[in-house]
Formats: C-alpha cells, sequence, structure tokens
C-alpha cells in the first residue's frame, strides 16, 4: 500500500500524487506536474546549478536549517517531511524578495537562464548568513555557472541584498512552517510503491538492515544525497525496482566523538561532518569546501562517497591517509575494515549482498603529525581532481617516524605510495632528504592520460606536491597562490 | 521618464528573470497532444551505415514516430553556406555524435528510452582526427582566403632577426545555459509555426520549408529570448528545430525537441580550434618587417560557417599592428569531428591571440618589455594604418586608450614590483601583460549587412516594437526600445518589446558579429522616425509651428510654448487617418570585399578596448590565480552603459575561460570526452579576478554615422582576456629563467607547469649551455 509523501511548499502542505514514479526528480515534478517553470534544468547533473533550490528543515536549535541544493538530481520522495522553496515563491506578488531585487539592481541577469539558480543560492546564503563576505560568497555560489556576466554584478548582488536588514516574509512565516513540519512524522517506514518501482525510506538501522535483507540483490539502490545516483537516471534512463533512502535513518545522520576518533554515520552530509574535520584536520577542511559545490556538499554524502566505489572521490585519499575505518552492517550483523581494502577495482567495493555502510571513523591528529591535503584541478572551484595527494607524516625531532601517503587521479582506485612511504620513513623531512621518496612514486603509481590530465603531468605533480609539503612543513610557511581569507 | 538613450537602464527582462517568469520554449504551456523527441546518435567517428534498426525503439509503448533520413519529404540538406550537411546522418556518419534517427513519444523519459534502442551497423572508415593531420592529407572544406602586401618572404629574408614557430589554440564549448530547444506545431494548409532558441530565424524558417518541401510563407518561426546564443544558435539550432518540425509533419501533433546537455555538447558545433605557423623578420626594435602566418582552423566535418570564421581570423591576424609586407593565409581543415561553427570573435580572437603571442616572442627574443614591441608595431593614426586587406584605418583612438590604461593601472610600478617579487619568490611567480584591441565590426560577408523592423503606434500612445534581432541576454531589446522611446520621446513604459518573428519581419540576418544593435536599432530608429514625421505633421496645426519645429520629449509633442501629449495625439492621427505603423530597413553604407583579390572595406569601423592582467602561478603544480584586471574598452557613444559594461565584463572572462581553463579533449578515437559541466569547465565566481576594475571609454563618439554614434559590443571585449594568456606566459619565463617558452592554449594548469618544466630542461641542454 502507497503512502502519502508529504511536503511543505507555499505555507501549504503538498501530498505527493500516489502515481509519481520513484525516479522522478524534484525538477520534473516542479516543472511538469506543478508547472512551477522558473527552475530550470541546464545540465541535469547537478554541476551547473540553474535548477537550485532550498529545502528547509527543523535544525538542532529548533529553527529551519536552508539548504541549497540542485532539485535536477533529488528526487522527489527525498522531501517528505521537508520543506521546499523556489525561485517561483520568492516574490510577493510584484514585491520582488531582497534577493532579487538585488541583483536586478547590480545588473545581475543577462539571458536570465541561470538567474533563477543564483537566486536560490543566494536565497539559501541570505537565510544562513548575517552579513556577506566575499570568500564565503563565492564558495556559495560555486556551483552555479553563469556564462553571460563574469560574475561581478552577481556578487555585487550578494552584498547588496543585505542591505536593508535579514528579515523577509519567510522569517515571519517561520514559525507556522516548522508546525507544518511537526505535523509529518511518520509512524512506520515511507514505503511509496508504483508500478514502475517503490521507494523506502527506513526509520532507523534496523528497519534499513531489514529492508536491504528483503531485497533482490541487484535490483535496488541505496540512496543517501543522490548526487551520484540522481544521474544513473537523469543520464542513463535507468530504473531500479526499489531505492531505499537512508537520508531519514536517524543512526546514521550522527557524529560521535569517541576521544581518540570520531564516528561519522554514513548518512551525513558534507556540510554536516565540515566543522568536525575542520576542527580535526584543517587541511582536509580546506579541501572539502572545494569538493564538488555548495549544492553537492549539502546533499552528498561521505558514506555515499566511499559506497558508490568511484576512483575519483575526492576524501578518500585523505580518509585513507588519516587510516579511516569502515563500519560495515548487514541484517547478520557488523564487521569493521579499514577503509582501504574497501575498493577492489573500479566501482567495486567489499560490500556483501544486503550490507550497507554504517559509519566511517577518524583518528584524530597526534600532536606530532603533520597533514597536508592538495588537490589539483583545471578549476579551482566545482571540479574533480586531477591528482588529490594526502600525505600524512608522524615525524620525531624532524625525523619521519610513519608515513601514509595517498593518491587519487594515480590508479583505478585511490591508493596507498607503499615505497615513497617506505622510502620516507627513517628520513628527517626536509627538501634535500626527500628525492628518493619523490622518485619511487613513479614505482609506485603509473598514472594514465585522459580529459582531466595527462599521465606525465600527473606524476610530475604528484611529485611536486610531496615536495611542496615537505617544504611547507619544514618552513612553516605555505606556498599557495589561494587568495588570503 | 525620457531621454533614455545613453542611460544604464535595466534590461527589460530582469525582474522577469529572477521571480523566473521569464518563459524559454521549454517553460511554455504545452499545447493539447505535444509530443517529445529524442535523437539517437552515432558511435562511429566515421562510418558507412549498412543497416539501421528501428524495431524495438518503435515497439517501446508510447513511441508514435520514428524517422530516418529517409522520411524527409524535401531536401535533407540543412548546410547554411555550403553542403552537403543532411538533417540526419545519410549512408555515411562524419563524426561521434552526429544524429542517425529521431523519435517522438508521449513523454521525454519514453522517447530517450526509445532512442537507446536503435540500433545500426557500420563499417568503419579512415578519418582525419586532427588539424595537422588535415593539412598533411590537404583535407580542407573550402578554398583558402589568402592577403597579400609586398614580398614578405623577401622582407623577413632580408630583416636584422628572425623568428619562427607555431602555435596550438583550443575550441570552445558555448555552454549556453538553455540547450538547443525548438517546439514545432502544425497548422492548417501544411504550415508550421516553431518556437525555436535561435539567433537566426530567418535561417530556421528557410531550411524547415526545404526540409518540408514547402515554402517559406507556410513555416513561421519565433524566439522571444535566448538562455543565452553566443554564437551556438545562430547555424546550429536549425537541425533540432527542422527535426521537430519534421516529426511534426510526420505526426500531425505538435512536438518538442530539447538536447540533454551531454547531447547538446556532442552534437553542436565548437569555436575553431586553430593551428597558427608563422615566420617574422623584425629590426632591432622590433619594428616588423615582414611577416607570413598560415592559419588553419578546424572546421570539422562539413562546412557550416568556417569560410567566413577562417576570414575573420585572417582579417584579425593584424591585430593592431602595422604589417608592412606581409602574407596571411587561412586553411579550412575537414576533420571527423563535430562541425565548428560562430562563437564570440568569431575567428577573430584566434588570429589576434597568434599574432598577440608573436610579438611577445620578438620581444622576448629582444629582452625588451612585451609593451614596448606592441607600441612600436601599433598602427598610426595618420600613416602605417592600411591593414593587409587594404582597409585604411581612420578611427584609430588604440595609442590614447594605451597611455590611458598605462596610467590607471600603473603599469610601470607594477612591472618593476614584479619582477622584484619573482627575483625573491622561489615557487610562486607573477605576470603581468597588456594586450590592446582593434575589432572591425560588419559581417565580412556584405549582404548579411541589412535589417528590418516594425513599429506600431496604437491610439492610446502605446508602441509595439518589432525588428529582426533576437534577444540572447545581450540587451539587444532594451537598446533598441529605447532608441525608440528616445525618436518618440516617450517613455519605456510605453513601448512593449515582441519576440523576433519570421511574419513580422522577413528575410533578416542572423544576430551576430557584435551588429545586432547597430542594424536593428537603425531599422527601428528609420521605422521611428518615419512615424514621428506623420505625427509631426498632425501635430503642427495644434502647436501652431511648422512640422520640422515639433519637438517629441517628456512624452509629449512641444512647439510655439505648447505641449500636447504623445497619447492624445496619436488618437488625433489616427481620427485623421494618418498612418500609424512603419516598417524601417537598414543597410550599412560604405562596405564592400573582394574575396578573390583579398582588398576591400570590409568593416564599417572598429571598435578598440585595451587590458592589463596580472596573475599569480604556483610553480610546482602550475595552478594560478588572477590577481588583478584593468580594462577600458570603447563602445563610442554608448546606448546603455549597464548593458555595455555587462558585456565588457562577461566577454573578458569567457575569453579568460577560452584561454585557460576550458579544455575540449578528444580521445584517439575521434570521441569528445568533455561533454558535460563535469568535465567541462566554464569559469566560477572564484575565477573572476580579485581586484577586477573594468571602465568604458568616455567621450568618445563614434565617428561613423552608428545609431546615437553608439559602437557594437558583444564581441571585441572578448579578447581582452588575450591579456590574461600573456600573463600566464610571463609567470612562466619568470618560473623557467629563460624566455624560451612555448605555451599553447587552453593554458590550463597542466600547460603551465609543463612549459615550465620543458623550458628548463630545454635550458640545461649541452647545446643551450654552449650557446650561453
Amino acid at each position: 500500500m502507497s503512502e502519502p509523501v508529504r511536503f511543505v511548499s507555499r505555507g501549504e502542505v503538498v501530498t505527493v500524487e500516489s502515481d509519481i514514479p520513484h525516479t522522478m526528480t524534484v525538477l520534473e515534478y516542479l516543472r511538469l506536474r506543478l508547472r512551477r517553470t522558473g527552475s530550470k534544468e541546464g545540465c541535469a547533473e547537478g554541476d551547473c546549478g540553474a535548477c537550485t533550490v532550498v529545502v528547509a528543515e527543523a535544525g538542532p536549535d529548533g529553527k529551519l536549517r536552508h539548504r541549497a541544493v540542485n532539485s535536477c538530481i533529488l528526487f522527489v520522495h527525498q522531501l517528505d517531511g521537508k520543506a521546499l522553496f523556489t525561485v517561483d515563491d520568492l516574490a510577493d506578488g510584484d514585491t520582488l524578495h531582497p534577493v532579487q531585487q538585488a541583483m536586478v539592481d547590480s545588473h545581475g541577469s543577462q539571458c536570465g537562464f541561470c538567474t533563477p539558480g543564483f537566486v536560490m543560492a543566494l536565497f539559501g546564503y541570505f537565510k544562513t548568513h548575517e552579513s556577506a563576505d566575499s570568500n564565503s560568497l563565492k564558495d556559495a555560489l560555486a556551483g552555479n555557472l553563469c556564462r553571460c556576466t563574469g560574475y561581478r554584478p552577481i556578487l555585487d548582488a550578494g552584498q547588496k541584498m543585505f542591505e536593508h536588514g535579514r528579515d523577509d516574509r519567510f522569517a515571519a512565516q517561520e514559525a507556522a512552517v516548522l508546525a507544518q513540519l511537526k505535523s509529518l512524522p511518520r509512524s512506520r517506514m515511507l514505503r511509496h510503491s508504483t508500478p514502475q518501482g517503490d521507494f523506502l525510506s527506513p526509520r532507523n538501522i534496523d528497519e534499513l538492515a531489514e529492508t536491504l535483507a528483503t531485497l533482490p540483490a541487484g535490483e535496488s539502490w541505496i540512496l543517501a544525497g543522490g548526487t551520484d545516483v540522481g544521474l544513473w537516471v537523469t543520464k542513463q534512463q535507468r530504473t531500479p525496482r526499489s531505492i531505499v533512502y537512508v537520508g531519514r535513518v536517524a543512526e546514521l545522520q550522527r557524529i560521535t566523538d569517541h576521544g581518540d576518533s570520531i564516528e561519522i554515520g554514513a548518512g551525513v552530509t558534507y556540510t554536516d561532518a565540515f566543522s568536525s574535520i575542520e576542527a580535526l584536520h584543517p587541511a582536509f577542511a580546506r579541501m572539502m569546501r572545494r569538493l564538488g559545490s555548495l549544492q553537492v556538499r549539502n546533499s552528498g554524502t561521505i558514506g555515499g562517497n566511499i559506497g558508490n566505489g568511484s576512483p575519483i572521490g575526492d576524501s578518500m585519499p585523505a580518509l585513507i591517509a588519516l587510516g579511516a575505518t569502515l563500519k560495515l552492517r548487514s541484517k547478520a550483523g557488523s564487521r569493521v575494515m579499514p577503509l582501504e581494502d574497501f575498493f577492489l577495482a573500479y566501482r567495486k567495493t567489499a560490500l556483501a549482498p544486503g550490507e550497507f555502510i554504517e559509519s566511517v571513523t577518524v583518528q584524530k591528529p597526534k600532536a606530532n603529525s603533520r597533514f597536508g591535503v592538495y588537490k589539483l584541478s583545471k578549476r579551482f572551484d566545482q571540479d574533480i581532481s586531477a591528482v588529490l595527494a594526502a600525505l600524512h607524516v608522524v615525524l620525531e625531532n624532524g625525523v619521519v617516524q610513519t608515513a601514509r601517503i595517498a593518491y587519487g587521479g594515480m590508479a583505478g582506485t585511490p591508493a596507498r605510495a607503499r615505497q615513497t612511504e617506505a622510502a620516507l620513513t627513517g628520513r628527517r623531512f626536509i627538501p634535500d632528504e626527500i628525492e628518493p621518496a619523490i622518485a619511487a612514486l613513479a614505482a609506485d603509481y603509473t598514472p594514465m592520460s585522459d580529459m582531466r590530465a595527462s599521465a606525465s603531468y600527473r606524476l610530475l605533480a604528484a611529485q611536486n606536491l610531496l615536495r611542496k609539503f615537505c617544504v611547507e612543513v619544514s618552513s612553516g610557511e605555505k606556498i599557495s597562490v589561494e587568495a588570503a581569507e | 521618464m525620457t531621454a533614455v538613450i545613453h542611460k544604464p537602464v535595466k534590461h527589460d527582462s530582469a525582474h522577469k528573470h529572477v521571480a523566473g517568469t521569464a518563459r524559454y520554449i521549454d517553460d511554455l504551456p504545452e499545447p493539447e497532444g505535444l509530443l517529445h523527441a529524442a535523437l539517437h546518435l552515432s558511435d562511429r567517428t566515421h562510418a558507412r551505415i549498412l543497416k539501421v534498426d528501428v524495431s524495438a525503439a518503435q515497439a517501446v509503448p508510447g513511441v508514435v514516430a520514428v524517422i530516418t533520413v529517409a522520411d524527409v519529404p524535401g531536401n535533407p540538406d540543412i548546410a547554411p553556406v555550403k553542403g552537403p550537411e543532411p538533417v540526419l546522418a545519410d549512408g555515411i556518419v562524419e563524426f561521434h555524435g552526429q544524429p542517425v534517427v529521431a523519435i517522438a513519444a508521449i513523454d521525454l523519459n519514453t522517447a530517450r528510452r526509445a532512442a537507446r534502442l536503435v540500433k545500426v551497423e557500420y563499417e568503419d572508415l579512415p578519418a582525419v582526427l586532427s588539424i595537422a593531420e588535415a593539412i598533411e592529407k590537404q583535407s580542407f572544406l573550402l578554398p583558402p582566403l589568402g592577403l597579400k602586401r609586398g614580398d614578405a618572404a623577401a622582407a623577413i629574408a632580408k630583416a636584422p632577426h628572425r623568428l619562427q614557430g607555431e602555435l596550438n589554440l583550443g575550441g570552445q564549448d558555448h555552454f549556453y545555459l538553455e540547450g538547443q530547444v525548438s517546439l514545432a506545431e502544425p497548422r492548417e494548409d501544411g504550415d508550421v509555426i516553431v518556437r525555436c532558441s535561435t539567433q537566426h530565424p530567418t535561417e530556421v524558417q528557410k531550411l524547415i520549408a526545404r526540409v518540408l518541401g514547402t515554402a517559406m510563407n507556410s513555416v513561421t518561426v519565433e524566439c522571444r529570448r535566448m538562455g543565452g546564443g553566443f554564437g551556438g544558435k545562430e547555424t546550429q539550432a536549425a537541425q533540432f528545430a527542422c527535426l521537430a518540425a519534421l516529426l511534426a509533419r510526420r505526426t500531425g501533433r505538435p512536438v518538442k525537441l530539447r538536447l540533454d546537455r551531454d547531447e547538446d555538447m556532442m552534437i553542436t558545433g565548437k569555436r575553431h580550434d586553430f593551428l597558427s605557423r608563422y615566420s617574422v623578420g623584425f629590426d632591432d626594435d622590433g619594428r616588423i618587417l615582414g611577416y607570413e602566418a598560415v592559419l588553419a582552423g578546424r572546421g570539422g566535418w562539413t562546412a557550416d560557417l568556417t569560410g567566413a570564421v577562417v576570414d575573420r581570423a585572417v582579417f584579425h591576424a593584424d591585430s593592431s599592428y602595422w604589417l608592412p609586407d606581409v602574407t596571411l593565409t587561412g586553411l579550412c581543415c575537414k576533420t571527423n569531428t563535430v562541425s565548428n561553427t560562430a562563437f564570440r570573435g568569431f575567428g577573430g580572437p584566434q588570429g589576434m591571440a597568434t599574432t598577440e603571442y608573436v610579438i611577445d616572442e620578438i620581444a622576448r627574443y629582444l629582452k625588451r618589455d612585451p609593451l614596448e614591441i606592441r607600441r612600436a608595431n601599433l598602427y598610426g593614426q595618420t600613416t602605417n594604418n592600411v591593414t593587409p586587406y587594404f582597409q585604411t584605418i581612420r578611427d584609430n583612438i588604440l595609442p590614447e586608450l594605451l597611455d590611458e590604461l598605462l596610467a590607471s593601472s600603473d603599469y610601470a610600478r607594477r612591472r618593476q614590483e614584479i619582477d622584484a617579487y619573482n627575483a625573491q619568490s622561489l615557487y610562486v611567480k607573477k605576470g603581468l601583460a597588456l594586450t590592446p584591441v582593434k575589432f572591425g565590426i560588419s559581417f565580412t560577408t556584405t549582404f548579411l549587412n541589412q535589417a528590418g523592423a516594425l513599429v506600431l503606434v496604437y491610439e492610446d500612445g502605446t508602441v509595439q516594437l518589432n525588428h529582426g534581432g533576437t534577444e540572447m541576454g545581450q540587451g539587444l531589446y532594451i537598446k533598441v526600445a529605447q532608441v525608440v522611446a528616445e525618436v518618440f520621446g516617450i517613455g519605456l513604459d510605453q513601448i512593449r518589446i515582441t519576440a523576433t518573428r519570421t511574419d513580422k519581419v522577413p528575410n533578416t540576418s542572423a544576430t551576430a558579429a557584435s551588429a545586432g544593435a547597430d542594424l536593428n536599432g537603425k531599422a527601428a530608429e528609420t521605422a521611428a522616425l518615419d512615424i514621428r514625421g506623420r505625427l509631426a505633421e498632425v501635430a503642427a496645426p495644434i502647436l501652431g509651428v511648422p512640422a520640422d519645429q515639433v519637438v517629441f520629449a517628456n512624452g509629449t509633442a512641444q512647439g510655439g510654448g505648447k505641449s500636447i501629449p504623445f497619447a492624445d495625439l496619436a488618437h488625433k492621427a489616427w481620427m485623421g487617418r494618418v498612418q500609424l505603423s512603419a516598417s524601417g530597413f537598414y543597410a550599412t553604407p560604405d562596405i564592400n570585399f573582394d574575396r578573390a583579390s583579398g582588398k576591400g572595406t570590409p568593416f564599417y569601423y572598429f571598435a578598440y578596448g585595451v587590458a592589463a592582467t596580472e596573475v599569480l602561478v604556483d610553480c610546482l603544480t602550475g595552478e594560478y590565480r588572477f590577481t588583478r584586471a584593468d580594462l577600458l574598452h570603447d563602445c563610442g557613444s554608448s546606448l546603455n552603459p549597464a548593458i555595455d559594461l555587462g558585456q565588457v565584463e562577461g566577454g573578458y572572462i569567457q575569453g579568460l575561460g577560452w584561454l585557460t581553463m576550458e579544455e575540449l579533449w578528444w580521445d584517439d578515437k575521434g570521441r569528445l570526452r568533455t561533454h558535460a559541466p563535469s568535465t567541462y569547465n566554464i569559469p566560477t565566481a572564484r575565477d573572476l579576478p580579485e581586484d577586477f576594475r573594468v571602465k568604458l571609454v568616455s567621450g568618445r563618439a563614434n565617428p561613423a554615422n552608428t545609431v546615437f554614434r553608439s559602437k557594437a559590443v558583444g564581441e571585441p571585449p572578448f579578447m581582452l582576456a588575450i591579456s590574461a594568456w600573456l600573463a600566464l606566459k610571463d609567470a612562466v619565463i619568470a618560473a623557467a629563467g629563460t624566455s624560451k617558452v612555448h605555451l599553447d592554449a587552453p593554458a590550463t594548469p597542466e600547460r603551465v607547469l609543463l612549459a615550465i618544466e620543458a623550458a628548463r630542461r630545454q635550458a640545461r641542454t649541452p647545446e643551450s649551455m654552449a650557446a650561453k
């Protein structure tokens, strides 16, 4: 029996029609069913931001937590129990929202097609910031492509929108929306069935394990943020028998401090994991700010990034270099394994049928450990790495005690550089001493040439990144062209 | 409000853009019975089609029609200039991604799923994949263009110094945010109306008529706005409009064809990549004495606009410099890749970039600041001012612009600071470059320089405005509305801008070549002046002054100390049986070009600009960041400084993308592997130079008689970004410790790092050590 999916929009509870297939995206639903055509499709893969909407739910502080996300790769059923804001909702009759007015006053639109996405990205920023600063504004807009303006007027609008304070009509309606959201809880697991397939949304980890145990292998997808799975639908026209959504599994949303380590639930988004990771490993956090875009980090999870087995996930080398472990779970029980043992081959992982990732555990840094993460890509923001270096050394009196080095982009899976590690161990960590280790990278990896980089660049850059890390550690000075914050 | 000309008026759709209420084709209410189309694309680079099996696709529930080229009732050739260019592959596929089959179904997902089920059997044929290979095999689409003055080879041979080399300049995807889309609706008598996101409604109309086997008068094409064009919807929209029309004809139902982003990037043409080979002779001061360059553009599998693009590259290979003895040759290379097309600048950027690079090379050879060499070669204002195509440049303001920007950008002091910084910084280096822009305005195919407009004044005093130009975000509609409002002395709120339609203004040219406002503004001005003349006759007896003394301002007609509201005057004219509508027409005067002799005056005037860009490079990784850019650009008496500023800034950033991070990458089988924003990077907000100072030249009306003495602005500022690329080269030289570097475009971090490494390695070879 199908149960209605409900979300809040324009002050009303919307009940999603029972015939809406489990693979319909929010963007399709808005444009085709509701005929709200303000949100645009620019790429259908979450890379251009023209479809940006804001999804809100009650945060830990009891207030609405607003998140800009890409509606082109978000399934309608994921909205269950949340509030949705789109560009069509912002203006009050003929009166534009301060974000919209600022865009008009700054001449922030030319062809206008990306504009609804920018408006919503700015709206998300407006709802989550007291004022604008240039750097965080660029972070917030990195997922929105504009081909006309060159961005200057849009960045100006981001400053201008705060000129009359932060109050808007949505602030006045917040209590009402929260009350509506409170009226939407489920007494049992969401199961929405159509002839095309089922959307299942377990509420706790036992329900999830039970659900996965009953589904035939290979015919169901585990869905977390959808930043990868969404493309299987929009780009490959695939239709699984069932989608099991883990975004409502309470245990997977937790971050637990175990004293010498933190355990991050597989359903925690990059955005939510950011501050915990930043506190432990700032270099990792700096790289995370360049992982996808804000929209992607607001949806995407570390668990999903690991689980899809992609060779180009940016977190993996960093987590491997930190010696992270995974907790895998199924109805039969749970097991723990080092992350680096999880990847068997390209897009192939150690997950057994019915098994899922429960959490990833990251050790806290030791006093004498040094950790660097470097991402190289053609574009600084929102680009997939050509090379990602995660370099972790433990020093004693300047001598390397242990080294864990992992690179992305250098092999079919994120991989350790064992020979390099061996060549570093016992050496003083200064540029003059590490040339053998740098040379050893050529033995550890045989990178390939593709659209992101040539093999020769990959190897040279990988070597230079180790050199850079060593110079930075030994001199205490950062070598970077990045803007000062 | 009146006096709107030259004012920073907002884009007419700005409030709709931000509210999501501006309608693009895919947003229009869907007509009853609408079908959605999808395409099956070739997965071979060059192959003979042996068999097309559509049975599985046909059998999918919801599929209504499946067509191949055999189902085209008319002539399937949709080439804009020189064919053949079949609307669906005809017996042979010539690139990976060429549409072979079109399908219409009751919804988009059904159509796309069915398209995957088409099975085509092929027999592979040898493919030409690179420009160099095309040159070697003499694989050309069209004959070359040659410009020649004097004896360049002899001048080079006897010059004190000589350099030669070659340079690769990459292509660029338009990445308009709104992909290609058309909606065709059948009407009675076999007519069809097609809403299409196109820069060229007339050509779309003509080609639909051709494939349907009907006449132009049974086809209407409409475009209210595009979500970006940049040249990518000049010829490239026609194929999808034709396919939608063919499927509509076949099914008797409305059909919408909207491409997925990946398909769009695989099927549609892009900016031509170029291979340039040059030879230059110069004196001790870097003055060019002789210059030979061969500019070879990748046209792809069919001609499209390649002839005109390569011509414009050759026309702009002088950049801003006097070339006494010169031979320039343009080659139109045929390869088994997507057919390249118009893109902002239209070959001009590739021609200019080549010669700016050569100038930089001369400076490095002579160990001088490239700026000195630029100055030494700059066109004169009264002498040394004839182009290689024998057009005399009469409006050169570059010397003054250069001085102004040198002062405002503090170039000399920064140059010294940068050199000092580089001397002490080991891993991070700075670079700075200043480059000029001179861009010729007019279609070089002379007959295209024409436009029409239709102005309707209603008896309540409101106005409907229509013209042949299309709106793609560049602000053409608001600029032309400003022109008409100015003529009538009324406010913009009295003017309704209407969608471009082939049944309102016929036989229009593409909105391209930066000429939209020049051409359509003049045509609309002519129409408005026509009506205003008649209104003045009506007003004259009321005001008691001769008609030629009636002034239209502030929403009134004035004279003799009296005034009459414009609305009242319109009503009186109507009552007096005076015509309140007019069509206007404009043809650019004084231009001509004879391709055979390579001589003429192809351009009505030139637009100018200067830019200085500074960059910071990480010498360990090749990563970089642009820290400052100073732009000074000439819009004549700008029709709308806010709109024009947007064109200058946006053009520069788009140019920066072309020369730095935007890389098209084909694999060894000729498959484009960068066909989505996940693999193809256009600039983001972070890539804007941190300190970005952009100024329009003030107080310089266009000496040519253009609409309100403005200048075209769409393309010229794109080339200001050449300064960013050469700033990178400057930093690479600082990093390599030798001036012998080579930096192709796009100068990705990879190319920057490998350029540094290659130069260092070269400098360490025994030969070069010995030379020292």
